[in-house]
């Protein structure tokens, strides 16, 4: 065909071109998640690089493998299998890389479940249901709860390869309640600041809340995410525990309004859920209202699971139970298009046609 | 299965066991196949009671079907089910109690199985009382395939065990001896059949594979 018969082609939408692409967003919050892996890293020293090298060299793997094998386009330099990883061995205790054995094979197993069974087999990236790296941290929680919730104390020292095991501040506030952690911390500016910073037990990734914080605002401030679900996410959880967390030591029973919403938004895995999990395009919602909704959601399965589930942390099954209800919620959120007009059998209870 | 007095027996028997298999192909019954398949021998007892229950149902409903008139054929099949059940079930609580309290509940539910009742609408009904044995013989053993390889999965992932004997020595999957793990276990395994089917037989694999 001659060049002028050329530029009449017309193809399908979208017809705009944007330099902001799959690559580049998955990237982009792949570095976003550096400080918290820095922190982390910190904390843990290098048992923890080995766990989140493990994860990502592992999901690299398995994708390319995978890929190949099914005679598919091979696509790791997206880096979203590169991002998977990251958030799966963020998401893991530093004490998995241990000289037992029997545990240095659960990172690359959790991959496995990740991207073998909840990303590929469901169809690849755009398909799959739920959230990946979480899939994979379910998984691994279920199956060996014992050396999944094994903390390391956080020694800030490089080379702390014999480190002191300790609970998590939500397992200590669920196993004995707010007085032992008063007795652990101290202080509660001194709780505060120690979950703000990122001195205390748990998954590599989520305990320095400051560096989330800093990578979650950049993925704002480059539109990558939209406030709907973090901030929505977060309130309801603050709201929820501050009028449902508090008990009275002596009786156990409740008290309305006595709870601490800044230690809950503070401790365990919200922020790194709230910002960089919940936000996730493929598992989440995509119209503002259904990510409000998402988001509250989120935060109820959340302080549900806190205060009276039996986990001491909620983040992941509440994000992971949402995600079954995205497209739900998308559909219901959806206005009709302008002019579409009522018919009487779509009308419950009207007139059989 | 209208063509089905052409088809010989031995055929009746492999289109049971492989080609509709009544979990892997057909996807029916699969509630026993995730409920009670957590260990090696509870799942072949299930099997085993079901290809009792589905190659006696078949025999008996072929025997009495010109007598049964169409309007009320389903509560004449359930009842002849529902006996058979009874048979079942009472002979696994005489010789096998301690498997039986186990599985107790779900080998009353066989009567509602949905593999027994489509083969006596589907084949026993219309067919004369050999090719329903044959047919019975072939998803009961079906059955008890499926059921077989399922629990075998579950009980050596997820107890390290085959049979209640240790056999690998290590931190088993816990989730596969949950109940979320016979979900995991009956999907992997239908996928996995159906790349058998596709890959080496050039069929498509159960209805929505590849669609």
């Amino acid at each position: 065909m001659s060049e002028k018969e050329r530029q009449f082609i017309v193809s399908v939408s979208p017809h705009v071109r944007s330099d902001v692409t799959v690559a580049r967003i998955m990237w982009s919050v792949s570095i976003s998640l550096l400080p918290a892996l820095g922190m982390g890293l910190y904390f843990f020293g290098p048992r923890a690089l080995a766990v989140v090298a493990t994860c990502v060299v592992s999901c690299l793997v398995f994708e390319a493998g995978m890929q190949k094998w099914m005679g598919k386009p091979v696509t790791i330099s997206d880096g979203s299998a590169f991002l998977t990883g990251l958030l799966l061995g963020m998401n893991l205790p530093a004490s998995l890389w241990s000289f037992n054995p029997f545990l240095i094979h659960l990172p690359i197993l959790g991959s496995f479940f990740a991207i073998v069974i909840t990303k590929v087999l469901f169809g690849g990236l755009g398909y799959n249901i739920f959230n990946p790296a979480l899939i994979g941290r379910a998984f691994l929680l279920i199956s060996w709860p014992r050396a999944m919730t094994t903390w390391l104390k956080p020694t800030a020292g490089l080379l702390g390869m014999d480190a002191q095991t300790t609970a998590t501040p939500l397992g200590i506030l669920k196993e004995d309640g707010v007085g032992k952690l008063m007795e652990v911390f101290g202080t509660r500016t001194n709780l505060y600041t120690q979950l703000f910073l990122g001195h205390r037990a748990g998954s590599i990734g989520e305990v320095s809340v400051i560096a989330l914080l800093a990578g979650g605002l950049f993925l704002l401030y480059k539109r990558y995410i939209t406030w709907h679900i973090p901030i929505t996410f977060l309130a309801t959880v603050a709201i929820l525990t501050w009028i449902f967390g508090g008990k009275d030591p002596q009786t156990g029973r409740i008290i309305l309004f006595a709870g601490d919403p800044l230690m809950h938004l503070l401790s365990g895995g919200l922020m790194l859920g709230a910002f960089f999990m919940a936000t996730d395009y493929v598992t989440g919602p995509s119209l503002r209202a259904a990510q409000v909704l998402f988001g509250m959601g989120c935060g109820i399965l959340t302080s549900i699971i806190r205060l009276i589930g039996g986990f001491p942390e909620g983040v992941m099954f509440a994000i992971l139970l949402m995600n079954c209800f995205a497209p739900l919620l998308d559909r219901v959120i959806k206005t009709s298009p302008f002019g579409t007009v009522k018919t009487a059998a779509a009308v419950p209870g009207g007139p059989k046609a | 299965m209208s063509a089905a007095q052409k088809v010989s027996y031995f055929g009746l028997i492999r289109n049971g066991i492989f080609g509709e298999n009544p979990v892997f192909r057909v996807a029916l019954s699969l509630c026993p196949a995730v409920a009670v398949t957590n260990t090696l021998k509870s799942g072949l007892l299930m099997g085993v009671a079901v290809f009792f229950v589905q190659v006696m149902a078949n025999i008996s409903i072929s025997i009495v079907r010109k007598l049964i008139h169409a309007r009320i054929r389903l509560p004449a099949y359930i009842l002849i089910i529902g006996t058979w059940v009874t048979v079942a079930n009472l002979l696994l609580a005489a010789y096998e109690w301690p498997i039986y309290k186990e599985i107790g509940l779900y080998v009353e539910l066989i009567v509602a199985f949905a593999i027994i009742l489509s083969r006596a609408e589907l084949f026993a009904s219309k067919n004369e009382v050999v090719p329903s044995f044959f047919d019975g013989l072939g998803m009961g053993l079906g059955f008890m395939f499926a059921l077989g390889a399922i629990s075998f999965v579950r009980e050596l992932l997820g107890n390290g065990a085959l049979l209640g004997y240790h056999v690998v020595n290590t931190h088993p999957v816990l989730l596969f001896a949950l109940p979320m793990g016979g979900f995991f276990a009956v999907g992997l395994l239908m996928g996995f059949f159906n790349w058998i089917d596709i890959r080496f037989f050039g069929g498509h694999g159960a209805s929505g594979a590849g669609h």
